[in-house]
């Protein structure tokens, strides 16, 4: 009797970090663009609507080329693409970010919504298609693993199942965040991104292009929240929905604060927001008394509370949001 | 010796001015070229084209006999020139390491190699003679080291020609000793400098050529072995200048500002103000002397309401002021010109007639009802800059196009203008041509003679010493002395500034006694 009952809530346990770590994967995608755009000193509100256009482009390429890793592909192009055109609103035409940003997040689910209509002849859902394949990754066989029977029975009982089966963007996103870190923090290409996002005309005064690090680092941002809008659709789901980000790029957004602009601290931040996510599913099939919209609202109330100092400093990029203008010396 | 730079007929219009008119200058290497002018005068402007961050609307750029198109900065650097700017051009979260070799950092694969950088900075320093830390973040180094940073990112990328926009505007004069050394060694190397100031002392000391301008236009290129302060003062001016501030005796009355015991912290939160006790009388001028850092910035701030006290109190006129809103106390009657004209001065993209009512704009004739009365607000502007003889197109120019000096006057203008009973003058002075300060002296005597009181804030001894006339000196938080200005000298207040003497007696002594064994 009380096997099953341990047996019950190590599969709750489980069953809860693996779906923290498919809620988290769609954020870490649009956290780490966030942290490419600002960084660079431009404020990507428009996140969300980009992880839209993603998710709808993802299954506009699944459906018509029939293989959802083109689908990923152009998810990304047009990520990066739809980025660019705000990129040119803001940098070039110097609009106000945060303005800009609401318009295209209004922009991208007012289309959507047509195309949807238009190429499916469907309102609210797209037709299913070819979703990404799972990968199985045995981290239990490692080679020698067995050698040592405590390791062995914590991977088994812990990491096996919590890791060792999904769907390609959830190992890719946590790949990804090494990497931006890496990029950002260790390469003359980082250093001359957040030179650029602090201090424009210093960087521009010893040569380096400001409009062109910005206009990179906003195109990467999209082709990162594209990613993020691919993996709802593709990833964890099979075809697109109306709306399916629900404000997810603006979580991405908080997570990427509380992360303080950093990837891997947006990387955990997306995963504890990821967590609270699941905690909220859970509640919901075992009907907590807690009210979900309790777990729904933490993100935010956390993101708010360093905002403020209490929990450790947030500072941004100095020059974040500022548009540069080169003329103006 | 053959030029490294020669510039001919450079000519730059912005709307409504001619910031250069036809301006030819040679340069050569191993000397120290000194760039003298009034407040607009073109000097930071000709600097600009030179480095390619403007584009001349005619004229033409020399760089060792060959005509090169400045197109923008990577052109300048290519050609080994380098510019430290009038306002520094550091990030401040970065380190000193990172910070010289952005742009053109050392590589390893597709990483930075911060190894072979700091190495790169360690080498540079050593070899001339600039101490830096390379591995401090920016934002917690002293000014005169931000400095050196500055001078290395342009060694760092080779540079033979080396411009520095008044580079001892913000430096203490231990810094600008330091400073002469470092370049006159960088001279010695072959280096080419030029330097912009508009202090004649340090033109005589460390240049060896000086050109003159006025209006945009080259007045004189002459030795400074055959010149004398006073001539480049006229030259630049276009009349006599009287270096020295001519003033009466003064006439204190009664008391307007007092603290008792004030404490307060910096902004790292450690104390800066441990105990200051200091009164202002009526008909006064009183000077702090003292070296950046110990607790000037953080005495007008308390002063001002800008910065908590911690502890003691203030009184304004009689009545305690100590947790009064800077607001209040402006209409109490207290006037400041901050030290930083940037960040608390002015709003740099409002135009200089809105900058100059800053503190009157919801008072009459301003304001009338909830409007803004923009004819007065005009004719206001008009006035002061007639007045203050700003350079500026016209009132409705934004603050940010004026030049450095223009943008000071605009707020001494302000200040002086609303006819304060207590005027706070931090560095009142900074980056003002000969002229403007002459006219500047002229005013704070005139506010004394009428009965005002006056707290002048400055690190240079020379302006302490002659507008002054009791004169308080702070080190390490603490005013350590208070002495009439008839028994101040340069050598009482530098022991007293370096806290080698805790009084004023102790420092009269000691420069006796060194006299008698001198
Ligand atoms: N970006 C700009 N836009 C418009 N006008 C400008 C700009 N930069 C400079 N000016 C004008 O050009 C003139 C020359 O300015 P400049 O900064 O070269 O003077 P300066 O000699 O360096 O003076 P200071 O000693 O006060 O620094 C000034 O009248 C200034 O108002
Ligand atoms: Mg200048």
């Amino acid at each position: 009797m009380s096997d099953f009952w341990s047996s019950l809530t190590l599969l709750f346990q489980v069953g809860l970090f693996v779906s923290a770590l498919r809620a988290a994967t769609p954020l870490i995608f649009a956290a780490l663009g966030g942290v490419f755009s600002e960084r660079s000193g431009v404020v990507n509100i428009a996140l969300d609507g980009i992880m839209l256009v993603g998710a709808f482009m993802a299954v506009m390429g699944s459906y018509f080329l029939k293989d959802p890793w083109l689908g990923l592909l152009i998810a990304l192009v047009s990520g990066a693409l739809f980025a660019l055109l705000f990129g040119v609103i803001v940098i070039r035409y110097r609009a106000d970010q945060v303005v800009t940003g609401v318009a295209f997040n209004m922009l991208a689910l007012g289309l959507t919504g047509f195309l949807l209509r238009l190429i499916f002849h469907h309102a609210g859902q797209s037709p299913m298609v070819a979703k990404l394949p799972d990968w199985v990754i045995p981290f239990n066989r490692f080679p020698g693993l067995s050698r040592f029977p405590a390791l062995q029975s914590f991977v088994d009982r812990w990491i096996q199942p919590v890791l060792g089966q999904h769907t390609p963007p959830v190992y890719l996103a946590i790949a990804a965040a090494f990497l931006a870190h890496y990029v950002l923090f260790r390469t003359p290409f980082g250093l001359r991104l957040r030179a650029v996002g602090e201090h424009p005309r210093a960087a521009d005064t010893v040569g380096v292009n400001v409009y062109a690090m910005r206009y990179l680092a906003v195109g990467l941002s999209g082709a990162l929240a594209g990613l993020g809008g691919a993996t709802l659709s593709l990833g964890l789901l099979s075809s697109f929905i109306e709306n399916m980000t629900s404000g997810r790029g603006f979580i991405a957004l908080a997570a990427m604060i509380f992360g303080k602009w950093t990837p891997l601290g947006a990387l955990g931040a997306c995963l504890l927001f990821g967590f609270f996510d699941a905690l909220q599913m859970l509640g919901q099939t075992l009907g907590f008394r807690v009210p979900r919209e309790f777990f729904l609202m933490l993100p935010y109330l956390l993101t708010m509370a360093v905002l403020a100092g209490v929990i450790g400093r947030a500072t941004p990029p100095a020059a974040d949001g500022k548009p540069y203008d080169k003329s103006h010396a | 010796m053959e030029p490294i730079v020669r510039l001919v007929g450079i000519t730059k219009r912005f709307p409504g001015v001619l910031a250069n008119d036809g301006i030819d200058l040679e340069i050569t290497p191993g000397t120290i070229h000194a760039l003298l002018g009034e407040n607009g005068a073109g000097k930071t402007t000709l600097m600009n084209i030179l480095y390619g961050l403007y584009q001349p609307d005619s004229g033409e750029v020399f760089i060792r006999g060959q005509k090169v198109r400045v197109t923008d900065p990577n052109v300048a650097i290519r050609r080994g020139i380098g510019m430290v700017h009038q306002h520094f051009m550091l990030i401040p979260p970065f380190t000193v390491a990172e910070n010289i070799v952005l742009g053109s950092e050392p590589r390893r694969g597709v990483s930075l190699d911060l190894k072979r950088a700091v190495a790169a900075v360690e080498e540079l320093s050593a070899r001339y003679g600039l101490k830096v830390d390379p591995l401090a973040r920016v934002e917690s180094i002293s000014v005169g080291m931000q400095q050196r940073v500055e001078i290395l990112k342009a060694l760092y990328r080779g540079a033979e020609v080396l411009i520095l926009d008044e580079p001892t505007a913000v430096l203490t004069p231990q810094e600008v000793r330091e400073l002469k050394v470092i370049l006159d060694s960088l001279a010695a190397q072959g280096k080419a400098i030029i330097f912009i100031t508009h202090k004649l002392k340090e033109i005589m000391a460390m240049a060896q050529v000086v050109t003159v301008i006025r209006r945009g236009r080259v007045v004189k290129t002459l030795p400074t072995s055959e010149t004398t302060p006073a001539e480049l003062a006229s030259l630049m001016v276009g009349r006599e200048v009287i270096l020295e501030v001519e003033k009466g005796p003064s006439r204190p009355g009664e008391e307007v500002l007092r603290l008792e015991n004030v404490t307060a912290n910096n902004n790292r939160r450690l104390p800066a103000l441990r105990g200051v006790d200091l009164t202002v009388r009526r008909g006064e001028i009183l000077g702090i002397a003292g070296v950046d850092g110990n607790g000037q910035s953080e005495l007008v701030e308390v002063l001002t309401g800008l910065r908590p006290a911690t502890g003691g109190r203030v009184f304004l006129k009689g009545k305690e002021v100590t947790r009064t809103r800077t607001r209040q106390r402006i209409r109490a009657g207290l006037g400041h010109i901050p030290e930083d004209r940037h960040k608390r001065g002015l709003i740099l993209d409002f135009s200089v007639a809105e900058n100059l009512i800053l503190a009157t704009y919801d008072r009459r004739p301003f304001a009338s009802g909830i409007n803004l009365n923009q004819g007065e607000v005009r004719k206001h502007a008009e006035r002061l800059v007639r007045e203050f003889d700003v350079r500026t197109p016209s009132t409705e120019t934004a603050a940010r196009s004026l030049s450095g000096g223009n943008q000071q006057k605009v707020i001494v203008a302000r200040e002086i203008d609303r006819d304060p009973d207590v005027l706070i003058a931090a560095q009142p002075t900074r980056g003002l041509d000969v002229g403007a300060i002459e006219f500047v002296h002229e005013r704070l005597v005139a506010e004394r003679d009428r009965g005002k009181a006056v707290l002048l804030v400055s690190f240079e001894l020379d302006e302490i010493l002659s507008l002054s006339d009791r004169i308080a000196v702070m080190y390490e938080g603490r005013v350590v002395a208070v002495l009439p200005a008839g028994e101040a000298s340069e050598d009482i207040l530098g022991l007293l500034m370096s806290g080698a003497a805790r009084s004023a007696d102790e420092a009269r002594a000691a420069v006796e006694g060194g006299n008698r064994v001198g």
